[in-house]
Order: structure tokens, then sequence, then C-alpha cells
């Protein structure tokens, strides 16, 4: 996917390029910072394998080039090999976003036949133990002898590392085992703070002193192996003065289909209310792309308020994230408060002080991803 | 960190195997895709791309750029090219 925090600015001549399909948002995993709605589990109308075909196939007419398998956990489709071939006969260049659990194998055989290009694996933690306390499940060992055979198998492989309070102290860690597994890519994604992750943005926000520590463990890693490790460092934009240009700007060059087929400009965008949002089952995806009220609700720069409208860098960051303004402004078309010229933007500063002053790690409970949420006596 | 050997004439260059290098007839343009990323090549780039990687050395692919834009010296600007292209990590040296 294209990085939240890169400012790397792709043309995509007004295509989709980057798709991605969220098969399911079912998960065995109950990661407490998941990209997934805190009410997932009321969306049980999944896309059937026919319709994610035509899905597939009208991207393609669109010109998306890049395809992400993701969910949920993709690996509970049963059908996820033959969209995979599918996907690969119509040209798209195939990645598998993925916990590893449900990967075999003889899945991973099959799913290397079927034209799966690259797999990114996520992993929460260096030992066990901690990994066992942030996903919910015993699976730490599994995704080590997975991430071995996806090796053996021949994928390029990214490791995603979801990056928070809790395991950031394990950068070091994180990298020596990449090396060792021989992956090509380490994505250190410092947590983006929606829908779960924003129910526990209190305990697992980072200080600036992790964060430093951090990234200069990366830099000296990157000098050290040089090629043999990329290394990819997705900021967290709450500790930048700028914004990110959040998904190279709204119904630019990313298209995500919800399990429901509901299409949105990035995974998090049904989180912002009264946008209407199309459905595949309703529209073609030509007509979703380019004419429907959702996609251009945000595009270009009409829409903007000050301080975007007279700011020299809105061809830039295009205001940065809508989902952002709307979650702690209450107005999706504000300027996203990361940004040091926001009116709002010591709403930021005040999350990141509190950071500095909590207890220690685990002194207040997580908020783990399970269905039912939100329970009537809990307050969003 | 490892020294990189500058790429010579005598050099067989291949493209790195997670690379998928590629005409994309939406984008009216050749384009490399790897994991998580696309590069939109112009059509110089791709032209070299196209002629000196494989099996033969980057001095038979360049003499064959010659001939097909009737351009002679152009040894210097294909071997800046690749050497951008090796430090990206897009292609690399055949053992």
């Amino acid at each position: 996917m294209p990085k939240a925090g890169s400012g790397l600015s792709l043309d995509g001549l007004g295509m989709p390029l980057w798709l991605v399909i969220e098969l399911t948002y079912k998960c065995p995993l109950k990661c407490p910072w998941c990209s997934n709605p805190v009410d997932f589990d009321r969306y049980r109308n999944e896309l059937t394998t026919q319709e994610w075909k035509s899905v597939l196939r009208e991207g393609r007419r669109l010109g998306s080039l890049q395809l992400g398998f993701s969910g949920g956990e993709p690996m509970l489709r049963r059908d996820l090999e033959e969209l995979v071939e599918e996907a690969d006969r119509l040209g798209y260049y195939t990645n598998l976003i993925t916990s590893g659990v449900g990967l075999n194998p003889k899945r991973l055989r099959a799913l290397k036949k079927a034209g799966l290009k690259q797999i990114q694996l996520s992993l929460q933690a260096c030992d066990q133990e901690l990994n066992e306390k942030l996903v919910g499940l015993d699976v730490f060992d599994h995704k080590i002898s997975i991430a071995r055979t996806i090796k053996a198998e021949g994928f390029p492989m990214v490791l995603n590392v979801p990056v928070s309070r809790y395991n950031i102290d394990q950068t070091e860690a994180f990298i020596e085992l990449a090396a060792d597994l021989g992956v090509e890519y380490v994505e250190f994604a410092n947590l983006q703070y929606y829908n779960w992750a924003l129910l526990n943005r209190a305990e697992l926000l980072p200080t600036r002193e992790q964060l430093a520590r951090s990234e200069a463990q990366v830099n000296a890693a990157r000098e050290r192996l040089g090629k043999k490790l990329t290394i990819y460092f997705v900021v967290p934009d709450y500790h930048d003065q700028r914004p990110k240009a959040c998904m190279n700007g709204w119904g630019s060059i990313h298209l995500t289909i919800a399990p429901d087929g509901t299409a949105l400009p990035c995974q998090e965008a049904r989180l912002i209310k009264g946008i209407d949002f199309p459905n595949v089952r309703e529209h073609g995806l030509d007509w979703i792309w380019n004419t429907s009220p959702g996609f251009n609700q945000f595009r270009g720069d009409t829409w903007m308020k000050e301080p975007c409208r007279s700011c020299s860098e809105r061809e830039k960051d295009f205001g940065g994230c809508r989902c952002q303004a709307f979650l702690l402004t209450g107005d999706a078309s504000n300027t996203d408060p990361v940004c040091a010229k926001s009116p709002n933007r010591h709403l930021i500063d005040d999350l990141i002080s509190g950071a500095e002053k909590r207890e220690s790690c685990g002194s207040k409970p997580l908020i783990m991803r399970e269905g039912g949420y939100p329970r009537r006596t809990d307050v969003i | 960190m490892e020294i990189e050997r500058r790429i010579s004439p005598d050099d067989v260059v291949e493209l790195n195997p997670n690379y998928h290098f590629r005409w994309e007839e939406p984008q009216q343009a050749h384009v490399l895709l790897y994991p998580e990323g696309i590069v939109k090549l112009n059509q110089t780039a791709a032209a070299i791309l196209e002629a000196c990687t494989g099996s033969s050395s980057i001095a038979a692919g360049t003499e064959e750029l010659s001939r097909r834009y009737r351009r002679r010296d152009l040894s210097a600007e294909v071997l800046k090219f690749l050497e951008v292209a090796h430090a990206k990590g897009w292609i690399r040296v055949k053992s």
C-alpha cells in the first residue's frame, strides 16, 4: 500500500493504481489496534467469489495495477487461491496481507502456483509472551515457522510490524529477526489512530524518547545492512509537524473494497459520518471511481478551508487525512489537526504530553478486538 | 556496509526477479511492479532496460540501442542510468 506517511506523490493519471480488497472482516486475532471498524461483526454480507472476480475485472479496466488481498484475515476465505489466480491472469501484481494464521505449506504452494507475487506478514513482538499478549492468541511460533516457509517457497516478503509503545523497544530485535529470516523488507508501521487503535490510543502511543531511539536504531541498521534489507519506517503522524499526504489524496490512486462491497477511498473512510459510499453490488466500478459523490467529496482543493485553502503545501499533503480531521475535530473538511498550522494542533500536543505522563505498560488493560462491540456500557 | 562495485560495459545484468517489467496499456508506458511499489518508466529508461538486461552484455545492448536510435556514444548515458537502477535494486549483476 502507499505508505501513509510518505511524502512521495505518484501521478496515477486519475486511475486507481492501488486496489485493496478486504475479503472478510473475520480474523482469529484480537489486535487492539485493528483497522477494521469497531462494529466489524455487523457486516456479514461478504461478496461472493463471482462478485469479487467481477470487481477484479472492472479494476483492471480502470487501470489498477497493484492488488492487495487483505481483511480481516484473507486466509479465512477458501476461495483465496481462485481469486489470486484470476487476478494474476488479469495482470495484477498480487500482494497477500496476512497474519499468517491459516497459512500452511500446502496453501502457500497453491498460492505460488496461482501466481501470488508477494506476501506481507505481520509480526507484533519478537517473543512469544508479548506477542500473545498483543494479539490474544499463542501464534508466535507459527508465524516464525510460516515466515521461513514463505522464504523457502521463494516469495519476496515484507515483515510488517505494527508499532506501539508496547513493542517499539524491540526495534533492534525485529531487525535482527528479519535479517535472520532473510526477508527483503521490514516495515515499522507506527500505528495510525483510527477505529480500535483510537479506542486504545492513550495506552498505545509511544513516547517521544522511545520514538527517537527507535528511529536512530533503524537508521544505524540501514547503514549496516545496506541493500540486504530495506527498512521502511512509517512515521507516526502525531509526532510530526506536517500532516501525511494521506492516500496520495482522496480518490487519487487508492481504492478499497470492504467485505460487503462498499467502495472506499481508504480502508478507514467509512468512519466518516454523512458520506454515502457506493457499493459494487449496486454500481459499476467506473461510476463509483469517476462519478460517485463519495469519491468526489474531497478531490482537488475546492473543498478546503483555511489554513489549507491558501497554504503553499496544499498540493503536497492535500490537507492531510480526512478521517483524522473528522475524528478529532468533528468535520472531515477541516485541516488535519496534526498540521502545525491547524488551530486544533493543541489536541495532538495534549495527547503526546499525556503519553509522557502515563504509568507503565499494562497498568491499564487494552480493549481487544472482539465482536459485540460497542457494548452498552462502553462509551466511544 | 558492502562496497558497491561500479557497473562496467562488460557486465551482464538482469532484472531483480522480484520486479516485473512490462508495458501497461492504460498508462501508455512501461512500468516496474514490485512489492508495494510501482515505477512508471519513461521511454529512454524502458528502452535501456529492455536492451541491456538479460543474457548479453551491457556493451552489446548499448550497440543495439545505437543502431535502433541511430545515435553514437550512448555508452555513458546507458551506464549512468543502469547505475541508478542498480542502486535502487531494480537490476543485479549476473554472476
